[in-house]
């Protein structure tokens, strides 16, 4: 069996989650193909799909133009994982507010019910790295990359937390759904990709 | 995995703090370069209110610069160029969810610290501005910030590297409505590239000497650039950007994404101008789609072109030989 994993390419730090994604297949000896997807095409042949790092206000009005968000919506409802980093959760999301300007009128996925604050730790001078844990999936220690970073201050009855920094929640999962506020494409920590791989070939079984 | 080539772990722009969850790191060249990788694809358009701020964001720009002047009305009002005013920075800041970025004068140490306080999200220490000093830019290390400079060559990106740049552009040049610029600096830091990659391929370290003496920079950010075959950080494009064909023929030529200064807020058309370079940007390497784009813009509204070769001032230059 080989997996075909896809990572979102309209706009964002796509390359970067090719490489992990390629890297995490290899180190778990999982047969895969991962390559970039923009038309609704390519969406519907994948197996699971990664929403990466970017700016969520773009990716979501551009996957509008082409119809991707439908059929991305459509193809997560039928149960293919997806793991949406940072902007990528805030697209899996129903609402979403900025901790500045406040209610945001942009495209969503409407998936995650999380009650989700962009920009929660502040502008880029704000940014920040540090350890988090993610226990319950096994990851003890993962050096969290936190750009302008989204959080989420309250989940829905069936999502659950992965895990929290100072308070603030910065990873949930809810069956094939992962959203995560940092960037695990930006280290040499590919653990979480593995997991993600993991969870696809599971679920196509 | 982000290349870090050429990073300095001791910057005085690493802040080192504590929280009830642990220890933090800020101002790493990871959250740096970071920053501008989740720019890649995408359009940071130039504007000088609060209004063409939004504008871009509703167009789907993924940043905006904020300027005093567009660099086109630079050239026309002549005299000295500076940083923005910091009411109309903070005001666009609080009216849109994307990154705002703002420019310095090259080497004017105190724009940019009063920038990193206002907390914009980048720097840009820019020739469109007049510059402040001619013979050292910023140390960039020095803050926690990230900053973006112009490059037209690969020595020029290399030095700005070294002094701390965590992002790259093309200078073309300003405020002219002409690509010809960008699209000669892109090929020109490609052509390079792919030199001193065939040289490190080879394994003739002593060539690879060679160049980082000519290209006045250590030997070990040539090798690993070398190695990588590309910029160890994003490289944008920059600099006479007007068209959605503009914009998507940069961005076939490799480059990570674009920027537009006059010709989107200096064209009559500049709602549906914005709106079409983010598409062709986007899909730029889908024919019909461009088309499309460059369909949603008319000509006639396009910003009167200059030719660079009777340009009185050609900011390009402006801080190359540092």
């Amino acid at each position: 069996m080989s997996l075909t994993i896809g990572v979102l390419a309209i706009q964002g730090d796509v390359h970067e989650n090719i490489t992990s994604t390629k890297t995490a297949l290899k180190e778990l000896g999982v047969e895969g193909t991962v390559v970039g997807v923009k038309t609704a095409e390519d969406i519907s042949k994948l197996d699971g799909l990664i929403i990466p790092g970017g700016e969520s206000t773009t990716i979501g009005q551009l996957s509008l133009v082409n119809s991707s968000l439908k059929i991305i919506k459509e193809k997560i409802e039928r149960g293919i994982p997806v793991l949406g980093i940072c902007a990528g959760m805030i697209m899996l999301s129903k609402t979403a507010n900025d901790r500045v300007v406040g209610k945001t009128d942009q495209p969503l996925l409407d998936l995650l019910d999380i009650k989700l604050e962009r920009n929660s730790f502040g502008r880029q001078k704000e940014s920040f790295e540090a350890d988090i844990s993610m226990n319950s999936i096994s990851i003890p220690k993962f050096n969290g990359v936190f750009i302008r970073a989204p959080s989420v201050s309250d989940v829905g009855s069936g999502v659950e937390v992965l895990a929290k920094f100072n308070e603030k929640i910065v990873a949930v999962k809810k069956g094939n759904i992962i959203g995560v506020a940092f960037h695990p494409e930006l280290t040499e920590d590919v653990s979480l990709h593995k997991y993600f791989v993991n969870l696809i070939k599971k679920l196509k079984n | 995995m982000l290349p870090l080539s050429g990073e300095r772990t001791d910057a005085k722009g690493i802040i080192k703090d504590k929280s009830d969850s642990g220890n933090i790191l800020r101002g790493t060249s990871t959250l740096k370069r970071g920053f501008a990788h989740m720019l890649k694809n995408g359009v940071v358009m130039d504007v000088t209110t609060v209004e063409q701020a939004q504008i871009a964001e509703d167009a789907g720009a993924v940043s905006v610069m904020v300027l005093d002047k567009l660099p086109s009305d630079v050239r026309k009002a002549g005299g000295v160029a500076r940083t923005a005013s910091i009411r109309i920075i903070e005001d666009i800041m609080d009216s849109v969810t994307i990154p705002v970025m703002a420019k310095c004068r090259i080497g004017h140490v105190y724009e940019a610290k009063v920038l990193e306080e206002t907390n914009v999200d980048m720097i840009d220490e820019s020739e469109v501005l007049t510059p402040a000093d001619e013979n050292h830019h910023i140390w960039k290390w020095d803050f926690t910030t990230p900053f973006v400079n112009g490059a037209r060559s690969l020595s020029e990106a290399l030095r700005r590297i070294e002094e701390g740049a965590a992002m790259i552009r093309t200078k073309g040049e300003p405020g002219t409505g002409n690509v010809a610029e960008a699209i000669t600096h892109i090929k020109k830091v490609n052509d390079e590239l792919r030199s001193i990659k065939a040289i490190y391929d080879s394994g003739d370290n002593q060539d690879l000497v060679r160049m980082a003496r000519e290209f006045k920079v250590s030997y070990d950010i040539v090798e690993e650039t070398a190695k990588l075959g590309r910029l160890p950080v994003v490289n944008f494009a920059a600099g006479g950007i007007a068209t959605p064909a503009d914009a998507a023929y940069l961005m076939s030529l490799g480059c990570d994404g674009i920027f537009v200064g006059s010709g989107i807020f200096n064209a009559n058309d500049a709602k549906e101008r914005a709106r079409a370079i983010v598409l062709a940007t986007t899909f730029w390497n889908e024919s019909e789609k461009v088309k499309e784009a460059q369909k949603m813009i008319d000509e006639r509204q396009s910003m009167l072109g200059l030719d660079v070769k009777t340009l009185e001032l050609r900011m390009q230059e402006r801080g190359s030989s540092a």
